[in-house]
């Protein structure tokens, strides 16, 4: 006899336990803390703050304690407590131009003032597993000098006072800059919502869709005019004091690529542009949000729109993982009650088909 | 680090979002079937998983409101029971699982079998608000062709089917015109629900959190599903009382009883089913034979 | 229903041009086009003629003069002061455009039927049988076979896509039809078919057009008046029978010169 299945709600208290219990693991082994992750597994709670657009590593650590390592659980931690927290305005834009440059490199030149300053960076070890990680490490001293007073302009401000990189493209005036997290995005989006879109952008989305410019799908034929990592500071105009007050200093990674040269009837060619900025040392992400950003403006520069990284509604409207992961995983819900109505629907178009083929047999046999 | 504060707002969104889903609201209910763009908010929830419907709820819902949550139709489905302790614990609202006694009822993918009355809300929670979606993928051209009131798509598709299938090849989410203005997803109940939409005594509202979109239909509004005059539209339920309390005219699920290809029909709405076995009405499968009770009117 | 006033012109062309930065689109075309007349637009590939179809099409917007056009309540209208419902509705209804490409001017993957059903239902047909009985009589108008109306175009061959195209862009009884190199890309013997199909269909229906194309005998067959353009200006009009065997201008000449003999 059929008893309609019940209990629910001690499933899921059941369920939530065991998972917390998994989480923590074996209890021989020490727990992690926040501060080990942080310090020691830093690139991926930069990641954490950048996708989850909040810049706090020991609220990024704790998530990505709580989502078991899971990067794009803890994203979703992370925005979901941003979306709690009171919001007290916008800050000055960040002047990265008087960064605390830790890494500042350009494919461009050969040498350029300031020099190329490699930075703490994994591009030319040898990926050979390390064993002796596995026992603990105890690194040595890295060199230091001094880049404090050595000016380090920015290689695409020396194109342009030469002209020969488009200038940086201006929002008018008066026009507020866009918010996604307040406004409903609407399409055709303008270079700000696209940039900050594409800022708490899933990185491996980017990184392919950069890939596929890269590979003749949309192709700008970019070259990394300076990458930089390194401290800047956060200012906010206070009414009240009148001035913009100093908040305190962030982490950020950015990039400017330097791609196709573009003219018009009236215009001489010059370079365009192509941006990426992003908490953390990201690199990955800010290069490939500038291969895409600078891809995006297919439209306003009046390129053929051919490849899918040039379609700016494909592109905005999949690159937030925390929705795409919730609509995905969607599909675990309970869906039998279409499921249902789809059944019916299959069984009478199976039935008919049977009868319209069932009679055929006759009439051959009557010819 | 200073942990984040133990105390949420009433039923957690913030008042100025609400306020300003409640501005969407009304819009909504001011031009039926049209969908209005909201800034979603992030949920402790996923995206997919019913924020929109939380939101519309979390921002109507006030202290004295009763709610019901059903998923599938049924109050204990996972889901459901997730976001009726979601609002438990943020609003602390009398929650209850009997359809007449709610005031709000948030709802995926059923509608209650029992006529909602007008002190009523029914929140939908929605995936894809539009219809035309799987037809044009494009957001900039959909909305022109609501604006412009270009509907001939809709009827492509209408039309392939049946030169297909020889029937209307869509048995969920079935696209309806309301106010005869605007074609509106009602979201994936199935098209046995269609006709509730009809001139319904309660505030009929859909929320999708996902892709950003409130639309309403008013009480007594006209809602009418697509068809063509000699295909009219027609409601599809297995044909069977429900094993347990003998209704012949509910929405029914499909139970797998075992590998042999057993199965058994019951009632979606869990509700109206206890209901009915509570006033003594019997299918073949229920614990006391069908002989043994009285039956009421 | 207004009446039929073949007095009135149905569209007036006024010193339309186009230009984008320094190149040249089209300058200074001006004519008038009356119902069930035929105006054929000549010359070789990059000739501003296509540019001159848009336009009157008002798909692109001029840089200098306008567009008049008779609307069916007997209003002549500026196109460039219709809003874009207007000029959408326009497009559906009073007007049809053949793509040189079938394929641009057809929804590919959805069958005949609905393909010449789609602007019906778009003004209200509610009728499932008889959108079809409609549809499968305008397939047998443009001599598609009508067991071919469940099938999907991209299951057609080059000549019966054109036709379809055609029988999608007639059904709603347009005044006005656009054609760019409709005979385009085709074989001749199938080119030979379908303006013999144009041209009856054509005379039958009344219909006025303007038809864009290089090849002088798709302009010597189907077209009352001819245009000869170069390098974005007309460079001679006037009766087709008489600008063809008797071209003024020494470009003309070259052109009807160099037609191969059939």
């Amino acid at each position: 006899m059929y008893v309609a299945v019940k209990g629910g709600e001690r499933a899921i208290e059941n369920a939530h336990r065991l998972l917390a219990h998994e989480r923590r693991g074996d209890l021989s082994v020490p727990e992690l803390s926040l501060d080990q992750i942080s310090e020691q597994l830093s690139l991926g709670v930069d990641r954490v703050m950048a996708e989850g657009s909040l810049y706090d590593r020991e609220l990024a650590a704790l998530a990505i304690k709580q989502a078991r390592g899971d990067m794009i659980e803890a994203i979703f931690l992370a925005r979901a407590f941003r979306a709690t927290l009171p919001r007290f305005g916008m800050t000055e834009a960040v002047d990265t131009g008087v960064m605390q440059v830790q890494r500042r490199i350009s494919s461009t030149f050969k040498d350029i003032p300031g020099g190329q300053v490699l930075g703490p960076t994994f591009d030319y070890t040898h990926r050979l597993l390390d064993p002796s990680l596995a026992s603990g490490s105890a690194p040595q001293e890295p060199a230091t000098a001094s880049t404090a007073e050595t000016p380090m302009p920015r290689v695409t401000d020396i194109l342009k006072s030469d002209g020969l990189i488009e200038p940086s493209p201006q929002q008018e005036k008066d026009k507020s800059v866009g918010d996604l997290t307040r406004e409903p995005l609407n399409f055709p989006a303008d270079r700000d919502l696209r940039l900050q879109n594409l800022a708490r952008g899933d990185e491996g989305f980017l990184l392919a869709l950069g890939y596929s410019t890269q590979r003749g799908y949309g192709r700008t034929h970019p070259f990394a005019g300076e990458i930089r990592f390194g401290e800047v500071e956060v200012e906010f105009f206070a009414e009240d004091a009148g001035f913009a007050v100093p908040l305190g200093a962030i982490a950020v990674t950015e990039c400017q690529m330097v791609n196709q040269f573009k003219g018009s009837a009236t215009e001489p060619p010059c370079f365009t542009r192509g941006y990426g900025l992003s908490f953390g040392q990201s690199e990955r992400k800010t290069m490939a949000m500038a291969l895409v950003d600078r891809t995006l403006r297919a439209r306003e520069l009046g390129e053929d729109l051919v490849a899918p990284a040039q379609d700016e509604e494909f592109v905005m409207s999949h690159s937030d993982n925390v929705q795409s992961t919730g609509f995905v995983e969607h599909l675990k819900l309970p869906h039998y009650v279409d499921f249902q109505s789809e059944l019916g629907l299959l069984r009478k178009l199976r039935a008919e088909f049977e009868q319209a083929n069932a009679s055929d047999p006759l009439r051959e046999a009557a010819e | 680090m200073n942990a984040p504060a133990a105390a949420y707002n009433f039923a957690y969104l913030d008042e100025q979002t609400k306020r300003m889903i409640r501005r969407a609201i009304l819009k909504a209910i001011a031009i039926p079937g049209y969908q209005v763009p909201f800034a979603s908010r992030e949920m402790p929830m996923p995206y997919g998983w019913g924020t929109g419907g939380v939101q519309v709820t979390a921002s109507i819902l006030g202290p004295d409101d009763v709610l019901k949550v059903i998923d599938q139709g049924s109050d204990d489905t996972t889901n459901a029971i997730s976001i009726r302790k979601f609002f438990e614990k943020t609003a602390g609202v009398k929650t209850t699982t009997f359809t007449k006694d709610a005031t709000v009822i948030q709802t995926r993918h059923r509608i209650p079998e029992e006529p909602l009355h007008d002190r009523q809300v029914l929140v939908y929670q929605v995936p894809i608000p539009e219809p035309l979606r799987f037809l044009e993928p494009r957001e900039t051209e959909t909305r022109r062709m609501h604006a412009l009131s270009e509907y001939g798509l809709m009827h492509v598709k209408l039309y392939e089917d049946i030169a297909r299938f020889g029937h209307i090849a869509t048995s969920y989410a079935y696209p309806v015109k309301v106010n005869a203005r605007y074609v509106m997803d009602p979201s994936p109940t199935p098209k046995f629900d269609n006709p509730k939409m009809d001139n319904c005594e309660a505030l009929q509202l859909f929320g999708a959190g996902r892709e950003k979109r409130i639309y309403a239909v008013p009480p007594h509004t006209k809602v009418v599903s697509l068809d063509f005059e000699d295909h009219p539209f027609s409601r599809y339920r297995h044909d069977a009382p429900c094993a347990l309390c003998g209704a012949d005219d509910s929405y029914l699920d499909e139970i797998v009883t075992d590998d042999r290809g057993g199965r058994m029909f019951v009632c979606s709405d869990t509700d109206y089913c206890e209901k009915r076995r509570a006033d003594g009405h019997r299918g073949t499968e229920s614990a006391v034979g069908p002989d043994l009770e009285a039956k009421h009117g | 229903m207004a009446e039929i006033d073949n007095d009135q012109p149905l569209l007036i062309a006024e010193q339309l041009g186009k230009s984008y930065g320094h190149q040249l689109g089209c300058r200074d075309v001006s004519f008038k086009l009356y119902e069930g007349e035929v105006l054929a637009i000549v010359g070789e590939s990059g000739s501003g003629k296509t540019t001159l179809l848009q336009l009157l099409s008002a798909q692109l917007k001029p840089s200098a003069g306008r567009v008049l056009y008779r609307m069916r309540d007997a209003i002549t209208r500026d196109l460039g002061s219709l809003g874009e419902a207007e000029r959408r509705f326009l497009f559906r209804t009073d007007w049809g455009y053949v793509h040189q490409d079938p394929a641009l001017g057809l929804r590919m993957a959805v069958s005949a039927g609905a393909n010449v059903g789609e602007r019906l239902m778009a003004v209200g047909w509610n009728h499932y049988g008889r959108i079809r009985d409609a549809a499968s009589s305008w397939l047998d108008r443009v001599e598609i076979d009508a067991a071919r109306i469940d099938d999907a175009p991209r299951t057609y061959s080059g000549g019966m896509r054109q036709r379809l195209q055609i029988a999608r862009n007639l059904v709603t009884e347009p005044r006005l039809v656009f054609m760019d190199e409709p005979t385009g890309g085709l074989d001749v013997s199938v080119q030979a078919r379908l303006l013999d199909l144009m041209r009856s269909l054509v005379n039958e229906l009344g219909l006025a057009a303007i038809i864009v194309t290089h090849d002088l005998a798709v302009a010597r067959l189907l077209s009352h008046r001819v245009m000869v353009m170069k390098g974005g200006r007309v460079i001679e009009t006037g009766l087709t029978d008489q600008v063809l065997d008797d071209p003024r201008e020494p470009y003309t000449q070259l052109l009807v010169s160099s037609i191969l003999p059939a």
